[in-house]
């Protein structure tokens, strides 16, 4: 036993620096939703059910799903129009090292893109101002949820990509040539073989999209300076607030909330993902 | 046998088009918009100068840099070693660390600042008010990308031989690890230092709402009164980033082992794990 | 039961870009009969092979199966049965669905399809795995899967690319009796693809030899192995002692005999024989001007190795009891049988 103690001393500086700067704010987030003062009390988590919250929690889900949706639809397609392509051809490379970068292009800086691109002032609005006299920026509806859908599409279909390519180019070239020499039609093929293969992929890496667009923050918070419509800004508002007192109380039934969602999600794709890699490993 | 015909090429070179308009042309628009005159037209590289010229804006990048410097040292210092004693000596810890290790990848970065006030009332209380201080909890979250990267390279050689050798021959472990094992895991090494440093320096979320100013903040303050210079620096960023990766891919291409994936995918980077850090 | 349908493969070409994977193959094979293509990497076996099956377009010639010309036909209207090297098995299907595949592809109902796939589960003795999936079994059974799967089609032609090359060396002497017996009780025309000498021997009723895209002989094994007709043939079938011979008058002098030397051989002049070890002969003698190196005890045969008074190493096949007559260095006379040798040119001497 003592052994087992000494071989595990130079793994303290590791565990310490994680139960202190991860697991503890997580503890505290998990206690502190059910804690006021030290007292027992749902008071916090019963403010999730006020209408500003469930609005948002609604609006944030609404944003997950769609983007989740139309990144992995449309990065199916791009991955499968990368894949159908020869395997060393220069376009395939550069078109995946691109997605590698535009799929971490979230944050900042993707908001300053898009102010860049259809902002008020942006380089599209602008020129379609002075060639079709439309106003694109318009009523602001970049900063309203169309506008995050748009800029959250962004960088979810790169996302979809790149973990969407492994998943055809497991789809094994005998297995077509086998159901083909059995008699099936390109569209039996697909229909019995392919597709039935690639769902669970499909689905792990719908809901990847969706945690990740549920997570997300720094893009919201760059672009939407007021207000709070989706659950991740509500949360700023909360531990931000100097108006109202106990607010970052609320930060945490809210935070709590979130997490509870990301890790059930993330729970259902690592199940997905286990069956993928058993049949297109 | 897919797509051989001149109608298919034509479609699907159109489709490329398409989705390489969308995603090239807010690049484009982000170099236009900073380098645009508004008063007299034509371009100017005022909004790049600021980048040096603003005193705020150029503490928070140096800030920035700086942290991320400091997140990939003490990263490296705690990670590898762990990892190799994990490897040779405590094996029945490997579950453990690699659980930790990519839990903050379920765990969002704003979760994270929610329940992060009381500790750093410690840190700060122990160690100041510098941005600085973020280096611990930036290098949590890096940990997932890290730790794949390494454990890759780890996994590559074979760590029980070299390190029985090395030992054998008279060397004490900090000799070991330092002269026979890092050498041989200088890729992953290099691909996990790499990483940080992009994510560090994109890295919003945690230091905003705990009231740093390091260059994302800075970055959107700015944002508010002065659009050309908030996008030119992130533009500069983007860049950055992407010019890491470019070397990070010639540098480990020799050494990379071939896998049946394409390299680019197999690279660990953010983007192959769930929970972008935004 | 299918009464098996002849094979035509007429002047088979492919060409990519400026490889000749195949120059001008023809091919006819009987009904019923099991015909192995037999050769080393890149010699066009298996792109003759996918050429047939219609999965690969041949440049020019043309492919007739019962009569008919199959040339422009799509690959899966074919009615072939194909066994791939590994890994062709639906991993998301049962065992009884991938075999029963090929019958939803013809739009057999259920009822029909259930009976036909265990009848075929029942032909490669795998009834009891019905329910299984692709990971749970060995790769020798997924081998047996797949050929139940090409045969419940009722195909009319079987093609087999390589299926045991990626098993172990025990499964594979197993399975391909186990092949050669389903497919002499289906009665299938069969194309049997292998770089494996031993293999195609042992499961053929003729064997193709193919080296570069061409075919270099075709003929029963027996007759492959007594009688090869070209070096590439001599080489790759079978073991081989090079012994220096004289050729003259459609005889080889060798070894102190006269044997016939085989059609493609060198005409006159000096060469090397090719001669099989069971066909040497060792005696002990202490005036002979060869000496023993060496006994390689094999269990039921032995090899005995011995060296030439020129310096030439041979290789004499026995039974081990009367290999026990020799040991290294004993004096023995090395002669041969006198059945007839190839004999080919000396190759060129190195500068």
């Amino acid at each position: 036993m003592s052994r087992r103690i000494r071989e595990s001393l130079p793994l303290l500086p590791f565990f310490a620096l994680v139960t202190i700067f991860l697991i503890v704010p997580t503890a505290t987030v998990i206690v502190s939703a059910f804690f006021v003062d030290g007292v027992f009390s749902l008071a916090r988590i019963a403010a999730l059910f006020s209408d500003t919250a469930l609005s948002a929690l609604w609006k944030s889900v609404l944003l997950s799903a769609s983007t989740a949706i139309i990144g992995a639809v449309l990065g199916a397609v791009l991955a499968w129009l990368i894949v159908s392509s020869a395997p060393t051809s220069v376009l395939r490379r550069a078109v995946i090292s691109l997605c590698s970068v535009l799929a971490q292009f979230g944050g900042v800086a993707l908001a300053f893109a898009f102010l860049a691109t259809i902002g008020l002032n942006g380089v599209l609005t602008l020129w379609v101002q002075e060639h079709f006299g439309w106003n694109l920026a318009g009523s602001g509806w970049l900063y309203s949820l169309t506008g995050l859908i748009l800029v959250y599409t962004y960088f979810q279909i790169p996302l979809m990509v790149i973990v969407f390519v492994p998943a055809l180019e497991g789809l094994r070239e005998q297995w077509r040539e086998a159901a083909v020499s059995l008699g099936a039609s390109t569209f039996q093929y697909w229909r019995q073989v392919a597709v039935p293969l690639l769902t669970p992929a499909f689905l792990g890496s719908f809901l990847l999209l969706f945690a990740n667009a549920f997570a997300a923050y720094a893009t919201a918070a760059a672009l939407v300076s007021q207000g709070s419509p989706i659950l991740p800004l509500l949360i700023r508002a909360a531990l931000t607030s100097e108006v109202v007192l106990g607010q970052s109380g609320f930060a945490y039934a809210l935070a709590l909330e979130m997490i509870v969602i990301v890790a059930a999600v993330m729970i259902a794709y690592n199940a997905l993902v286990r069956r993928t890699a058993r049949w297109l490993q | 046998m897919r797509g051989k015909t001149l109608g298919g090429k034509v479609f699907r070179g159109a489709l490329l088009a398409a989705f390489g308009l969308f995603f090239l042309f807010p690049l484009y628009a982000m170099a236009d918009f900073s380098t645009r005159n508004l008063l007299a037209g034509g371009r100017t590289m005022a909004a790049w100068k600021n980048l040096i010229t603003d005193d705020a804006l150029y503490q928070a990048i140096v800030i920035s840099l700086l942290l991320a410097v400091f997140t990939v040292v003490l990263m490296l210092l705690i990670l590898v070693p762990t990892m190799i004693w994990v490897r040779l000596r405590a094996p029945w810890a490997k579950g453990v660390v690699e659980f930790l290790c990519l839990l903050p990848l379920t765990i969002p970065a704003l979760v994270i600042v929610v329940g992060l006030r009381n500790v750093y009332l410690w840190v700060t209380y122990f160690l100041g008010e510098s941005a600085l201080t973020l280096t611990f909890v930036y290098v949590v979250l890096v940990l997932p990308f890290a730790y794949r990267a390494i454990d890759a390279a780890l996994s590559a050689i074979d760590l029980k031989t070299l390190s029985e050798a090395a030992r054998s021959l008279g060397a004490g472990w900090l000799t070991t690890i330092a002269r026979v094992v890092v050498p041989n895991i200088w890729s992953g090494i290099l691909s996990a230092a790499f990483i940080s440093i992009a994510v560090v320096l994109g890295e919003y979320t945690i230091a905003s709402l705990s009231g740093y100013e390091t260059l994302q903040v800075q970055i959107v303050l700015i944002g508010k009164s002065d659009g050309p210079t908030s996008v030119a620096a992130s533009l500069a960023t983007l860049v950055f980033g992407f010019v890491l990766l470019l070397i990070l891919a010639l540098v480990t291409r020799g050494r990379r082992r071939p896998t049946a994936a394409d390299p680019a995918v197999a690279a660990p980077t953010p983007a192959t794990q769930p929970g972008v850090p935004t | 039961m299918t009464n098996g349908v002849s094979v035509e493969l007429n002047d088979l070409t492919r060409v990519y870009g400026s490889v000749k994977a195949l120059d001008g193959l023809t091919l006819h094979i009987e009904p019923g009969e099991l015909v192995a293509l037999l050769g080393p990497s890149g010699c066009g076996k298996t792109t003759a092979l996918r050429i047939l099956a219609g999965l690969d377009e041949a440049t020019s010639g043309t492919v007739s199966v019962d009569g008919k010309d199959l040339t422009r036909v799509p690959a899966n209207k074919r009615d072939m049965g194909m066994v791939f090297q590994a890994y062709s098995l639906f991993p998301h299907l049962t065992v009884l669905d991938n075999v029963a595949f090929g019958l939803k592809m013809r739009g057999k109902d259920k009822g029909q399809r259930s009976s036909r796939a265990e009848e075929m589960l029942e032909l490669v003795g795998l009834t009891a795995h019905r329910h299984k999936y692709a990971s749970e079994l060995s790769g020798g059974q997924q081998q047996r899967v797949a050929l139940a799967r090409a045969l419940a089609i009722q195909p009319r032609v079987l093609l087999l690319d390589e299926p045991l090359s990626a098993l172990d060396a025990k499964v594979r002497v197993a399975l391909r009796d186990e092949i050669r017996r389903v497919q002499l009780e289906v009665g299938t025309t069969t194309l049997f693809v292998t770089h494996d000498q031993e293999e195609a021997l042992a499961v053929a009723d003729r064997v193709g030899v193919m080296s570069q895209g061409k075919l270099e002989q075709l003929a029963a094994p027996a007759e492959l192995y007594a009688n090869p007709a070209t070096p590439f043939v001599a080489e790759f079938v079978g073991l081989n002692n090079k012994v220096p011979a004289e050729v003259s008058a459609d005889h080889a002098r060798l070894l102190g005999t006269s044997v016939p030397a085989l059609p493609g051989s060198i005409g006159s002049g000096g060469g090397l024989a090719m001669v099989r070890p069971e066909s040497v002969t060792v005696t002990a003698d202490p005036a002979g001007t060869a000496s023993v190196t060496s006994v390689a005890f094999l269990g039921p045969i032995s090899r005995v190795f011995c060296t030439l008074a020129d310096g030439t190493v041979v290789s004499a096949q026995m039974t081990s009891s009367a290999a026990r007559a020799f040991g290294p260095g004993d004096r023995v006379t090395v002669g041969v049988e006198p059945t007839g040798v190839l004999v080919v040119a000396p190759p060129a001497k190195p500068r």
